[in-house]
């Protein structure tokens, strides 16, 4: 089997099959990264850049990382060091970076849809590293692999994501993830940030957190940003933190083997606890290893489209 | 050269000024229209014009004699009053890389209509007689039909202080917007009611309350959460049609609704006018024509402010036409440069290229049953120049001939590489429409 598309824009875009196919392959390459040399020849010799219009640490060294355990040759451009800020459109500076040669092309951006508008216009293959407050599809599938990893299965797990659902791409990803694969999705909030027209996508909106906490096999936290506050999304972290924070006296109405999952940057004492990111339930860190094996998985798949 | 006398023979003439709806001859001469004849009222046409085809194809209709006379063989085709668009952006000065006077009344003109009113957000904003007089002066050098310049509200349309409204309305300016850009100061907004009662002008309000809109770039609901755009509610628009129309109450000012989109606007402008408030509305082609869902794929051609809505919003924008609620029928063009629209959805300019596709897009209406052809030719010529009180829209002796002849059932596709606008930015694109213009006369001259 092989993807369909050439490029990876979305969840959305994905069927459960794909899905399913870049989480096994995965698998293969977690433990190529067990081994001692852990880097594959599967894609010498072509080139993949990195093209960040945010600010990103994490995303931007897992991808750049699992191109180089790939034997990808690697370019790093960010916002700032690129011609945007000379007023080049988005569509010239990626044609031009095409031109380099450019095989894949992974793109964070703060504009929704903006690797879509450029997918549409290069033959590289674009994959989303996160696109304003719409996706991020490969935090999504790391997350998939890793609460697989952890639990064995998706369907019927209750997971529930806690926090500012409305501006996260990651909470949309995991949210169309995990309902394709029949997962019972909770989403956790203020009602100022988790809008109830979410329940149109199959699941439940919860403003109390301990109801929602009620037996859930998964706990994702998302992290709450700064800027949202004097936006009157809510009136002070202090409050969210009462109300929404993921202490260890809230994780005892999870189920008794539930898993705490961050994707990071964390607001320790403010999305969570120390103590409980710190936690024997908490996998947050391999979240993170788990990243590196599901993007060289999206990396190889996708150049298998092209062959 | 203009043809002395054209005569336009065997149309379907519709004129609700004077309550014709038949078939006849209508005779110009030197620019103004001479007489109509209306065929005996037990006359039939062979075909009836919305039944079927009634199309020669493509040869022209037109037959030129060696007199200087025009004769014009409309069997088969309805005739219209030439259509006024209370609601378009012509761009100069200062965005001629959008459109010009020049080509901005060229697409006017195959869209059927005879009369443009200009929008002043351009650079420098209308806001001052200077800037009327030039696009009064440049539509008579270059245009192809009349222009009717919109003057702003407030000074550089910054919703602080009032602009010399009397002094622009001297000179042209036929009515007052700060379009675009919502007065945002309820007491300013009153002052512009108050004031313009001295000149019996409307104040044309775009209804966004920016403070609820804040920054969203489509309909807020389950689709912009799914694309993870940024949404705009309904609420954004209706708060401000009820502020305004409560200030229309308050100084008895005449106030005029732009590009209505929503259901709730519609049912409180229907409220207001059964109050007997002075208050008129328009809607857009693209606001009872394409739901929210054409912005799919984060398509910038269907971004435009207001955003477009939901079908609920439709149903009531349609029924609203029907009722009288909704008076005109405008296109809000808004040509943008390729370049502006493609880019990210975030950051392209709102507005649809809409001169060529307006009167087709509102035939849709006739020919769905919602409308009668003589209640389309009310929004689209007889009510416009009703509100800005202009000797437009009638066929009447001795009125300009302004006119425009109608196939209602031509089939076209829609594209936008054909368009006449330099703004090629249209939803439609592909989209297979019945009826459009054969023809229009502006001031007796003929655009074919």
């Amino acid at each position: 089997m092989k993807l369909s598309s050439k490029d990876l824009l979305g969840i959305k875009e994905l069927s459960k099959d794909e899905i399913t196919l870049i989480l096994d392959t995965a698998s293969g390459f977690k433990d190529v990264l067990k081994r001692d040399i852990k880097k594959v020849p599967a894609l010498r010799g072509k080139t993949a850049v990195n093209l960040f219009f945010e600010p990103s640490t994490r995303t931007r060294t897992s991808f750049e990382l699992a191109e180089k355990r790939l034997s990808l040759d690697v370019l790093n451009l960010t916002a700032t060091t690129s011609s945007v800020v000379k007023g080049e459109s988005l569509i010239d500076t990626v044609k031009n970076v095409q031109a380099l040669g450019a095989d894949f092309m992974v793109i964070r951006h703060s504009s929704s849809g903006a690797p879509h508008l450029i997918a549409r216009h290069i033959d590289a293959s674009v994959i989303n590293g996160g696109d304003g407050i719409n996706e991020h599809p490969t935090q999504a599938l790391l997350d998939a692999f890793t609460i697989q990893e952890k639990t064995g299965r998706l369907e019927g797990l209750k997971i529930a994501i806690v926090g500012d659902i409305l501006h996260s791409r990651v909470a949309k990803s995991n949210i169309y993830l995990l309902t394709k694969f029949g997962a019972e999705v909770r989403l956790i909030g203020p009602p100022t940030l988790v809008p109830k027209e979410l329940e149109q996508l199959g699941v439940k909106v919860f403003h109390d957190m301990n109801s929602g906490l009620e037996n859930v096999d998964v706990i994702m936290v998302l992290r709450i940003q700064m800027e949202r506050q004097g936006k009157g999304f809510f009136p002070s972290t202090l409050e969210y933190a009462k109300n929404w924070g993921l202490t260890s006296e809230r994780l005892l109405r999870a189920g008794q083997d539930a898993i705490v999952m961050h994707p990071g940057p964390m607001n320790r004492g403010v999305e969570v606890a120390s103590d409980v990111a710190d936690g024997p339930k908490s996998v947050i860190l391999e979240q993170v290893t788990n990243g590196l094996a599901v993007r060289m998985a999206v990396l190889y798949l996708l150049a298998g489209v092209k062959e | 050269m203009n043809p002395v006398r054209i005569l336009i023979k065997n149309g379907h003439i519709i004129d609700p000024s004077q309550k014709i709806d038949g078939v006849g001859d209508i005779l110009i001469e030197e620019g103004k229209i001479k007489e109509i004849k209306i065929q005996d009222a037990g006359y039939h046409p062979p075909q009836s014009p919305l039944s079927k085809g009634g199309s020669k194809g493509g040869s022209s209709r037109i037959v030129h004699h060696a007199s200087g006379s025009d004769t014009v063989d409309a069997s088969g085709l309805f005739v219209f009053p030439g259509l006024i668009d209370m609601h378009a952006h012509l761009r100069e000065p200062g965005y001629e890389y959008k459109e010009t006077i020049k080509t901005g009344t060229l697409a006017a003109v195959k869209g059927g209509f005879a009369t443009v009113c200009a929008m002043p957000n351009t650079n420098p904003v209308n806001d001052n007689s200077s800037v009327t007089d030039f696009i009064i002066r440049k539509a008579v050098q270059e245009g192809a039909c009349t222009v009717y310049p919109i003057g702003a509200i407030t000074k550089g349309q910054k919703g602080d202080e009032l602009a010399e409204m009397g002094i622009m309305h001297s000179e042209g300016c036929v009515a007052f917007s700060d379009d675009g850009n919502p007065v945002m100061s309820s007491l300013v907004m009153r002052r512009a009611l108050e004031y313009t009662k001295a000149f019996n002008v409307p104040v044309i309000s775009h209804c966004e309350d920016r403070n609820l809109s804040e920054g969203g770039v489509m309909n807020e609901g389950l689709l912009a959460l799914t694309l993870g755009l940024k949404g705009a509610p309904s609420g954004a628009e209706e708060i401000m049609v009820d502020r305004d129309i409560a200030l229309a109450e308050l100084t008895k000012g005449r106030l005029h609704i732009a590009h209505v989109s929503t259901e709730g606007s519609v049912r409180m402008i229907r409220d207001a006018k059964k109050r007997g408030i002075n208050v008129t509305a328009e809607t857009c082609p693209h606001y009872f024509s394409i739901t929210e869902d054409a912005v799919k794929g984060y398509n910038t051609n269907a971004k435009v402010n207001p955003p477009l809505r939901t079908q609920k919003d439709i149903d009531a924008i349609k029924q609203g036409l029907k009722d009288g609620t909704i008076d005109v029928i405008a296109t809000d063009h808004a040509p943008h440069h390729k370049d502006e629209k493609l880019r990210e959805y975030d950051y392209a300019p709102s507005g649809i290229s809409g001169l060529e596709t307006a009167l087709s897009l509102s035939l849709k209406l006739v020919h769905e049953g919602i409308l009668t052809m003589t209640q389309l030719v009310e929004k689209m010529a007889v009510n416009p120049a009703k509100i800005l009180r202009a000797n437009k829209g009638s066929l009447r002796a001795g009125s300009e001939a302004d006119v425009v002849i109608v196939d209602a059932n031509k089939e076209f596709k829609v594209e936008a590489e054909k368009f006449i606008s330099k703004g090629k930015n249209t939803p439609f694109e592909g989209w297979v429409l019945k009826g459009r213009p054969v023809l229009t006369i502006c001031k007796g001259r003929i655009y074919e």
